[in-house]
């Protein structure tokens, strides 16, 4: 009896997650929130970032080369 | 020899760093978005985050949560930016006011822009932890480390919130619908199409 009741404690508290604090997959508010950020979210990323985020990289790769040959000599 | 092959190795290994940031950019994106109010202003706030993270990736463990780690760096650098110009960067209503137009399908464009008016009326404190929680997917802990509060003020700013949002938009339905959720409220609710 008691076991069965911590069981069902504990599935509602996994399976509902966030049943308690109203943002659960079913409710309205967070429903509505996830909508609005999904959209943001699937705007995709802008190219610029993107750009960004390949600069850094590549200055960082041919720093990593320039170390490791130096290294190598 | 055996240099070339080391080097060519580092080269062809794609940075996981990089790669991690990149699958992180659209949600980081939509969290500016909704801290800054526009897209442009989130935009440049990306920049200076991913800047940031790449000069502080040092600090960064690989095989912990880069995700909150980004967050965390993406929200500190916009309060701090707003103190440094002040009140003013508030000029919006905060909170996802541009892009109107967009909308899922399944939400009428008018109860969108309830919902999204509501959301500016909240402080901000509790905006952001009603997002990182409800639509970032974050648990209450992690979100608690990202706003540099305790784990309990977080569930009750996020309680709050959502009180509020439901006292704003008179949603009185806030329990779960079922299984059949989304039909649900199609038939309950009076949205417009």
């Amino acid at each position: 009896m008691m076991k069965e009741k911590l069981v069902t404690q504990q599935r509602m508290r996994t399976q509902a997650g966030r049943a308690e604090d109203g943002l659960g997959p079913n409710t309205d508010i967070g429903a509505r929130l996830r909508a609005l950020y999904g959209a943001v979210q699937e705007e995709g990323v802008p190219d610029q970032l993107l750009d960004l985020l390949e600069r850094l990289d590549s200055a960082e790769q041919a720093q990593r080369t320039k170390n490791a040959a130096r290294d190598g000599e | 020899m055996l240099l070339v092959t080391e080097n060519s190795a580092v080269a062809a290994e794609p940075t996981s760093f990089k790669r991690e940031m990149l699958a992180t950019l659209p949600s980081l994106r939509a969290f500016a978005v909704s801290l800054t109010g526009k897209h442009d202003k989130a935009d440049d706030l990306v920049q200076d985050t991913v800047m940031k993270a790449w000069a502080k990736q040092s600090s960064f463990e690989m095989g912990t949560n880069i995700k909150a780690w980004l967050f965390t760096i993406l929200r500190n650098e916009f309060y701090s930016q707003m103190r440094k110009r002040g009140r003013e960067v508030q000029d919006s209503d905060g909170a996802f006011t541009e892009r109107l137009s967009v909308h899922p399908a399944q939400y009428g464009s008018m109860d969108m822009q309830d919902f999204k008016k509501a959301l500016a009326q909240l402080p901000d404190d509790q905006r952001e932890a009603v997002i990182l929680i409800g639509a970032s997917g974050f648990s209450y802990e992690e979100a608690a480390e990202i706003c540099d509060c305790a784990v309990g003020t977080m569930k009750s700013r996020v309680s709050r919130a959502r009180t509020r949002l439901q006292d704003i938009l008179k949603i009185t339905g806030e329990a779960d619908y079922g299984p059949d959720a989304v039909s649900a409220q199609v038939t309950t609710s009076n949205h417009s199409f």
